[in-house]
């Protein structure tokens, strides 16, 4: 056990967002003492997400989740939505399995419940201040973290939950994680708009608390390795793109021009007709996948979140919350299990046989091959294109004869200047990769 | 929803610091490496603008501190951090 009499708390957890408030929870209920700590003045103040929440974790930890915590709308309606510059071909998936599975959410409003359910269990919640530094000792070598420091004052603990998002400046200065690379990180781009109920449902063809996830891919980011999202929330519609860094940077493209002839897309606009802008943000996002978890704890201190890369982008869905969530679940009981049977060293290598015992583990090993797909280029534009001109063979009855559609998509995918071989081998490595 | 970029930002919540900005630049390094048009191109809030000497003008007010432009700003140009703290964006949707 250690034996440092004099600690602020036995934990000290950095962010106040999905993954540090799912361990600060699971921390307070073990018994331990914790502080969270927040620079935004409110939790959820600094964060943004697209966001479909995939409840699973949220529900196996937070009492009375789905009953209690304001959601905005349960996704009962999934659109993959393939977009051109004049065309659009979609995919739409409706299954009543889907009740309860995902739900929008918007993060400036969930974040706080979360962190009210961690002071109920115990936890005491800091908001409006920024860690500026984790106190480490070195003892000859052997470095270990003591503690944070902030605004010049100093909190000590036996361990410090790093849950501090993408960025996590705390785990680079600790020379723990790198900084990614800008082919590991996306950024996100997001209008969120006020329509009225009967608006969205009129629209979006929900009802009641039903709701829906459009995932759009292709002429949306112009090229540019990514995606646009459009959910629903109550009263609102949160749309945007996720545009990949290395190629933003490439295209000499203003970010927040493809943001706006993404929401101008004729396809696109009539969702938002008349709709009053709330907020404008963004966000990073984690792309890298596996390869990008790497380090994830040393002595005093394990790393949680968005903030240990824990973040996958299947191509059709972003999905962090959840994982942030588990990860933050999972490091908490290896901090609780250390703690009880006082081996303190063992922790770190208990929460990683922890997380990958989990689904986050095992999701980020079976997607470990998405990024690189996703770096295909074709893939946001030419497969589209493909896509629309042999429906178009279909469905515009011009006065010439008809051709079977085989025939239709032969022509098609000759004129699209990809070639056979690569639409096998993009197909082949997608099946594998996704 | 033709706004302008700054018509949008003005309907975000910001608690501004007047007394510390978050951003700082070596205009030097900048001139030098022609970091200008790339930040005023990736920075979704405008928060840069490419000077036609090759400086770089800042509007930190305006920053949604994502990072974007610190991972993407040519090595020694860009000193980025959060803000203190409860300063900076307030998001009331996120
Ligand atoms: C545009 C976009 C769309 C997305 N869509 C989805 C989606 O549909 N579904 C999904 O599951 N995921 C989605 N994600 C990913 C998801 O938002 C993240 O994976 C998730 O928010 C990670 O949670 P986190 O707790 O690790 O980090 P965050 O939510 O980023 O929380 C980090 C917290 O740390 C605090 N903090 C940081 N540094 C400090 C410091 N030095 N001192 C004090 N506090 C600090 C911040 O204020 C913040 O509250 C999306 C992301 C983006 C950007
Ligand atoms: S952090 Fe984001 S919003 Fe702020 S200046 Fe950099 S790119 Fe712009």
């Amino acid at each position: 056990m250690d034996t440092t009499p004099d600690v602020d708390a036995d934990v000290v957890v950095v962010g106040a967002g999905c993954a540090g408030t799912a361990a600060a929870l699971k921390l307070a209920q073990a018994g331990l003492s914790v502080i969270v700590i927040d620079r935004g003045d409110t939790p959820g103040a600094k964060n943004l997400s697209g966001g479909v929440l995939y409840t699973h974790a949220a529900t196996d930890l937070f009492d009375g989740f789905l009953a209690h915590a304001p959601v905005e709308r349960v996704i009962t309606r999934n659109v993959v939505q393939f977009l051109n510059a004049g065309s659009g071909v979609a995919i739409d998936y409706r299954d009543q399995a889907l009740e309860g599975n995902a739900v929008s959410v918007l993060r400036a409003r969930l974040d706080p419940w979360l962190a009210a359910q961690c002071e109920s269990a115990g936890a005491m919640v800091m908001p409006g201040v920024r860690v500026d530094r984790l106190v480490i000792e070195d003892a000859g070598g052997q470095r270990r973290v003591l503690g944070v420091e902030a605004g010049g004052d100093t909190l000590r603990c036996h361990h410090v939950v790093a849950a501090d998002g993408v960025n996590s400046f705390l785990s680079r200065a600790a020379g723990l994680r790198s900084a990614p690379r800008p082919n590991q990180l996306a950024v996100g781009i997001k209008s969120t708009v006020a329509l009225d109920a009967a608006a969205i449902e009129a629209r979006f063809g929900v009802s009641g608390h039903e709701g829906a996830a459009f995932a759009v891919v292709g002429d949306c980011t112009e090229g540019i390795g990514g995606g646009g999202f459009l959910y629903t929330n109550r009263e609102s519609v949160s749309i945007g793109v996720v545009l990949r860094l290395d190629d933003l940077a490439a295209s000499g493209k203003t970010s927040s021009d493809v943001h706006d002839r993404f929401l101008a897309h004729p396809l696109v606009a009539p969702y938002l007709k008349g709709g009053e802008l709330l907020e404008y943000g963004c966000h990073l996002v984690a792309e890298g996948g596996l390869a990008m978890v790497g380090e994830i704890a040393m002595d005093g201190l394990v790393v949680v979140g968005d903030a240990a890369g824990l973040t996958l982008n299947t191509g059709l869905t972003v999905r962090g919350m959840d994982l942030a969530m588990a990860s933050g679940a999972a490091a908490a009981e290896a901090i609780a299990a250390g703690q009880a049977n006082g081996e303190a060293a063992g922790i770190g290598a208990d929460y990683r046989r922890r997380l990958f015992a989990s689904f986050v583990g095992k999701d980020m090993e079976t997607y470990a091959k998405a990024p690189a797909f996703l770096e295909r280029r074709r893939l946001y534009g030419a497969y589209g294109d493909l896509a629309a001109s042999v429906l178009r063979g279909a469905f515009l009855h011009d006065r010439r004869p008809r051709r079977h559609l085989a025939s239709v998509a032969w022509g098609a995918l000759r004129g699209s200047g990809i070639g056979l071989s690569k639409v096998a081998g993009d197909g082949l490595a997608g099946v594998r990769a996704l | 929803m033709t706004l302008s970029l700054a018509e949008r930002l003005g309907r975000n919540s910001y608690q501004l610091d007047e007394e510390l900005s978050h951003i700082e630049i070596d205009q030097v390094a900048a001139k030098r490496t022609g970091a200008g048009k790339i930040l005023e191109a990736v920075c979704p809030a405008h928060v840069y603008t490419a000077q036609p000497d090759g400086s770089v003008g800042i509007e930190y007010a305006a920053c949604l501190e994502c990072g974007t432009c610190l991972v993407l700003a040519p090595a020694g140009v860009l000193t980025w951090h959060y803000p203190r703290g409860s300063f900076g964006i307030r998001y009331r949707e996120g």
